[in-house]
């Protein structure tokens, strides 16, 4: 990997501007698909989605942004201070974090800075991802108990204990893909894949099983139908986040969606090749290209996520948590052997 | 110099956790400080080059182990700690007690070792791949020994917990 | 490049701070966690014994320490459950009766 020259202040420099747009297309993305997600929906269900405010709605995110602003902030009496106030944040935090070491292209040269489109790469940037991940069931946990409502309460052990289980399942599938590539960084699983289509993990490296797998479990960490019995409306009135309201609620909703586009930038790292595809034309395209194929397969893994909401009926409790200790746990354990042993037994006779 | 200034920082923040741990009432906030202080650990040991231990610590320790405990905590709806004759007196006897110990390993760590000698940042680079080969070369046995640990772990879990029926 | 004893000291202190607890504090979740604090002392002299005589053993019996510790957390707090079902208290310093 070339390194190029990078000064101290060049290198800040280029950090801060790529730390301000990611930041801002992560939030335009998370709140862009909120109303994908309701014109989908609504599409699904024979009915046209939010179209009043805007051209074809486009400007509902606007609205609703305004509508959490002026919302009054209602803080109930009975609940434990500190903790209410932090749950929100730490939740919307730890989906942020994980945005800084997701690669969405490759290297670029800007005015002679030869820069990656990646704000950091490390030697355990996968770890880093999973590591983030176990702490945000924190925020949920804690926002449960510091209602000091049932509801909350029951909502946030059921919502906890599902992401910790599922939380196994998807490490484990994740392994299959490190035997193949040798790197927790992503930068380096992505270059393993590149070449055409035949050369991403799931069709050369046969981590199909692994797919789904990963799918499944990301399904169930981000609480998503047919895993979102922590805030089904009709059973537990609105799981833990029933006391939020405006902007810790919009914070909660934030979180949500920004889960579901890391889990979408994963899959298509770990799985799908990234941002390889067909480079042609003039340098500038050279660059651009890698981010058009990456944001479209972005694109189809929240098309996925939102038909799937509108399609399927939600699990029950314990056959939820069934599924993921008998079902994905022994499946992602046999994907890991079976892996193994090929690339072992490949070693061994070439 | 900004070693020293990051391990001051991390080093702080464990601290703080720790005393926290014991000044606090509510068995909540003991556990919270706990994770702060197994955060800021893996703090240093990045500082100390082991990075896979660091990003396992987050993983198990904070976001496992903890889990559990925070979980027990909400589960049993623990209160505030009530104190009883026998804790006032480990009040008085046990913290002096415990200063004064804490006081003589210091020391005898301090002699012990030459303290001239210093460690660099990230001195010693603890990838995954070194720390693997290790696991499934030397260490092949304890690993399988653990694994058959953590399975009897699960089951007697599973059924400590069970309620009668 | 900071002294080794700069570690160790701090490794002491949590592990002094992980002893006080276990002995002044009333409520056995809390105790536990004390006991986790203490481990997690002895695991920073481990990681900085490792890198002083650059020798990754120390890291992998840290990798062991963890696992040993997080069985340990399991059982533990399923009878922490078990024992708050039949006394219906968490201070130790009640359950002090063989039969209720």
């Amino acid at each position: 990997m070339p390194t190029g020259e990078l000064t101290t202040t060049t290198f800040l420099i280029a950090s801060i501007i790529k730390i301000a747009v990611f930041l801002g297309a992560l939030l335009t993305i998370v709140a862009y698909t909120v109303l994908l997600e309701r014109k989908v929906v609504g599409r699904i269900q024979n009915r046209w989605g939010p179209s009043r405010v805007g051209p074809f709605g486009l400007l509902q995110p606007l609205a609703d942004g305004l509508k959490f602003i002026f919302k009054e902030d209602l803080t109930p009496p009975y609940v434990h201070k500190f903790l209410y106030i932090l749950a929100p944040m730490l939740t919307l935090t730890t989906a942020l974090i994980s945005v800084s070491l997701i690669p969405i292209g490759g290297w670029i040269t800007i005015h002679g800075v030869h820069t990656p489109l990646q704000i950091t790469d490390t030697n355990i940037s996968l770890l880093i991802i999973l590591g983030v991940t176990s702490i945000g069931v924190y925020g949920i946990a804690l926002a449960g108990w510091s209602s000091n409502s049932k509801y909350s309460m029951m909502g946030a052990l059921r919502a906890s204990s599902q992401m910790v289980s599922y939380e196994v399942a998807l490490g484990l599938s994740l392994v299959g893909v490190l035997i193949l590539t040798g790197s927790f960084s992503l930068h380096d699983i992505v270059q393993h894949q590149q070449g055409w289509f035949w050369n991403w993990n799931i069709i050369k490296g046969g981590q199909f099983v692994a797919f789904f797998i990963y799918l499944m479990a990301a399904f169930a960490e981000t609480n998503r139908i047919p895993f979102d019995l922590p805030e089904a409306e009709s059973e537990l009135v609105a799981g833990y986040h029933t006391e939020y309201s405006s902007m810790k609620f919009a914070m909660f909703f934030m979180a949500e969606y920004a889960n579901m586009v890391t889990v979408a930038c994963l899959a298509s790292i770990l799985f799908l090749g990234g941002y390889s595809g067909p480079l042609f034309g003039p340098d500038w395209l050279r660059g651009l290209l890698p981010v058009a194929y990456f944001m479209a397969r972005i694109f189809v893994f929240l098309f996925l996520y939102i038909w799937v909401r509108g399609t399927l009926p939600r699990f029950r409790y314990d056959q939820l948590m069934a599924f993921s200790w008998k079902f994905l746990l022994p499946l992602s354990l046999a994907n890991i052997v079976i892996t193994g042993l090929i690339v072992a037994l490949k070693a061994q006779y070439s | 110099m900004l070693h020293l200034v990051l391990f001051i920082i991390f080093g702080a923040i464990c601290v703080a956790g720790a005393i926290n741990l014991l000044a606090q009432k509510h068995p909540i906030n003991s556990a919270l400080s706990l994770v702060v202080v197994m955060g800021a650990l893996a703090g240093v040991y990045l500082l100390l080059g082991a990075e896979f231990l660091a990003a396992i610590q987050v993983i198990v320790y904070a976001g496992a182990i903890m889990v559990l405990f925070v979980f027990v905590i909400m589960l049993l709806g623990a209160g505030e700690e009530e104190h009883t004759r026998g804790s006032k007196i480990a009040l008085l006897f046990g913290i002096p007690g415990m200063l004064l110990l804490s006081v003589f390993t210091t020391w005898i760590a301090l002699k012990s070792t030459p303290s001239a000698e210093s460690v660099g940042i990230g001195s010693l680079p603890g990838t995954a791949q070194g720390i693997g080969r290790l696991l499934f070369g030397n260490f092949l046995l304890p690993f399988e020994i653990t694994s058959v640990l953590i399975l009897i772990a699960i089951m007697g879990a599973v059924v400590l917990a069970r309620r009668e029926s | 490049m900071i002294p080794l004893s700069y570690y160790l000291v701090l490794s002491a202190v949590l592990f002094a701070c992980g002893v006080t607890g276990f002995l002044i504090k009333r409520n056995i979740i809390t105790i536990f966690m004390s006991i986790e604090l203490m481990l997690n002392g002895v695991n920073l002299s481990f990681v900085a014994f490792a890198s002083f005589w650059h020798s990754l053993n120390g890291q992998v019996f840290v990798f062991f320490v963890m696992v040993v510790a997080a069985a340990e957390a399991a059982v533990g707090l399923a009878i922490i459950i078990a024992v708050f079902r039949t006394r219906e208290t968490l201070n130790p310093d009640r359950v002090n009766l063989l039969k209720l």
